[in-house]
């Protein structure tokens, strides 16, 4: 019995989630689940607690993260990269891609893949649209590297945030180990999309008649997030927690940046935080009602390469049925009990997965059909396809390298 | 008679010279854009992909004014280089379906090959594929750039 309820609530949370009715804002439901969970005893206080502890550094880092990148935004980091881009590419298609690549990669993975996609792929529209030429290689290949170049430091997805706890890893290490697989991510991205295309990118020059603007790259904020990002490196070496440099760099940034209180809090997000906190208890009493030790059934143990292959495998595949949020906190526990090389490779699957789906998941997707029926916007054969070219690909060969650092590092 | 000129962002200038050199002068001609709705929703759309988020807009004009308004001066730059009076029309969808609904009831549409810039299949991309096969109308397709030469026609397949 105490099975059924616990994945019922899991189901409600992430219904909500998805579906996102007005009434039942998926904060609420989550929040109201895991007390529900606790209050019937399904959980005991002492796991809750438990599960809240290890959770709260990991969203008070996620806090922390979204503030610094709220405060890049304030100081124009995003427009100066888009002057950047739009002046580097000299007019033509193919090096603006080269540019888009560039940015979007370190935007993931220094300050997270939701600041490409929420800040800097409408710059990268915008900065396409101005030039006169067709945004659609360059907004896809935002789409696209903010799942796949999410893969580098703990801090590039909230993913690698739960899972970088959990591993053991020191902030380095992280990066040592998964370096390659970034890497190798990113070429494959870029064949693929430079061939699928070829056409678009090949014109010599977008004329445009604007005269392009000189970026000012915000020096202070920039200046910022790389002591912020020097200071996960030393901490770990000095045993601070991390999640203390990662609140120094958001309260420079603020006190810089000076945006109003209400504005501070609403870049924080507090509703997405109370969500992720009340799904990662909701989680743990699934888990410890069977849950988990069906997941531990399903996965290889070890740090081979074919059981490395399995874990990343298994992990895209439950990323694109329920979210990559719910995939890393329902394998994580799985993997984690392996070593950080499973961890890894689940890390693989879950961050480079999600090109499959166009909104990030089945579920989410036929929500999205039921509810628009007849909904032209979304051109679901391209994004699968190159989805198709690149995901499986990916999959295997960072993986595979993921393997080879292993041994190495 | 009565002309649609496809004006795509990387290759309108072909058309509309095209259009300038070889449509009568008393035709009626109409300068039609079409700006894509999925690439606009795949740049805006960021909020459904991220589960449990519900990030605020982004500041600045958003994606769907920042597409009006370049299709809009796209089309007046494309009217004064024509250099007569034509109808603009700006569309939004699936593009090579809106071009051909603009086609309803014209003689003529002109539109640019949007490929590789060598004789073959692959000068042209998908959509303008799909428009050239689907339009109600005469097509005149045009190299946006000086047409290849026969050199760069692909070789016969037993010589590959």
């Amino acid at each position: 019995m105490s099975e059924v309820v616990a994945l019922v609530v899991l189901a409600a949370c992430l219904a909500a989630a998805v579906a996102r009715p007005r009434l039942a804002p998926d904060w609420a439901v989550a929040a109201g689940g895991a007390l529900v969970l606790v209050v019937v005893g399904i959980l005991s206080t002492a796991d809750a607690r438990a599960a809240l502890r290890q959770l709260g550094p990991t969203v008070g880092f996620l806090a922390a993260l979204l503030v610094l990148a709220d405060g890049c935004r304030r100081a124009g980091l995003f427009e100066a990269l888009g002057a950047g881009m739009a002046l580097g590419s000299r007019g033509r298609p193919a090096r603006l891609l080269a540019m888009v690549f560039l940015a979007a990669a370190g935007t993931t993975a220094v300050l997270s893949l939701d600041a490409t996609v929420v800040l800097l792929t409408p710059i990268v529209f915008a900065t396409a649209a101005r030039l006169r030429t067709n945004a659609r290689p360059h907004v896809y290949a935002c789409t696209h590297l903010a799942n796949s170049a999410s893969l580098l430091l703990p801090v590039s997805n909230l993913t690698n945030l739960l899972a970088f706890r959990a591993s053991g890893l020191s902030f380095a290490r992280f990066g040592g180990l998964m370096v390659l697989p970034w890497l190798v991510a990113l070429a494959i991205e870029w064949l693929v999309l430079r061939r699928s295309f070829a056409g678009d990118l090949q014109r010599s020059a977008a004329r445009s008649t604007r005269a392009l603007e000189r970026p000012e790259l915000p020096a202070f904020a920039l200046a910022v997030v790389a002591l912020t990002l020097a200071g996960f490196v030393l901490s770990s070496l000095v045993g601070i927690a991390p999640v203390w440099v990662a609140t120094g760099g958001a309260v420079v940034m603020v006190v810089r940046e000076r945006p109003a209180p209400k504005q501070l809090v609403l870049a924080a997000e507090p509703t997405f935080l109370v969500f992720v906190l009340g799904l990662g208890v909701v989680v743990r009493a699934a888990g410890e009602h069977g849950l988990s030790s069906a997941v531990d059934s399903l996965l290889p143990h070890g740090t081979a390469l074919p059981a490395l292959l399995v874990v990343a495998v298994v992990s895209a595949a439950v990323a694109n049925l329920l979210n990559n949020l719910p995939a890393t906190l329902i394998i994580l526990p799985v993997a984690a009990a392996s070593g950080p090389g499973p961890v890894l490779a689940m890390l693989v699957g879950v961050n480079v997965g999600p090109n499959l789906t166009y909104v990030g998941s089945l579920a989410t997707l036929l929500w999205r059909r039921i509810v628009h029926a007849h909904d032209e916007e979304t051109d679901m054969a391209e994004f699968t396809r190159l989805g198709l070219l690149t995901v499986p690909a990916s999959l295997l060969a960072c993986t595979l390298v993921l393997w080879l650092a292993l041994q190495v590092v | 008679m009565r002309a649609v000129v496809w004006i795509s962002e990387d290759t309108w200038e072909a058309c509309v010279d095209q259009a300038r050199s070889l449509v009568p002068e008393d035709a009626e001609v109409t300068l039609v854009h079409v700006a894509p709705t999925d690439v606009e929703a795949l740049a805006s759309g960021g909020g459904a992909r991220l589960l449990g988020r519900h990030p605020p807009p982004p500041p600045g004009p958003p994606v769907r004014a920042i597409a009006d308004e370049e299709a809009h001066a796209l089309l007046e730059e494309a009217l004064s280089r024509l250099g007569r009076p034509a109808r603009t029309v700006a569309r939004r969808g699936k593009v090579e379906r809106e071009v051909v609904r603009a086609c309803v009831g014209a003689d003529l549409l002109i539109l640019a090959r949007d490929g590789e810039a060598r004789l073959g299949p692959k000068s042209l991309g998908s959509r303008t594929r799909f428009a050239l096969d689907h339009a109600p109308c005469q097509v005149l397709l045009v190299w946006p750039q000086e047409p290849p030469g026969f050199e760069t026609i692909p070789l016969p397949p037993h010589l590959r």
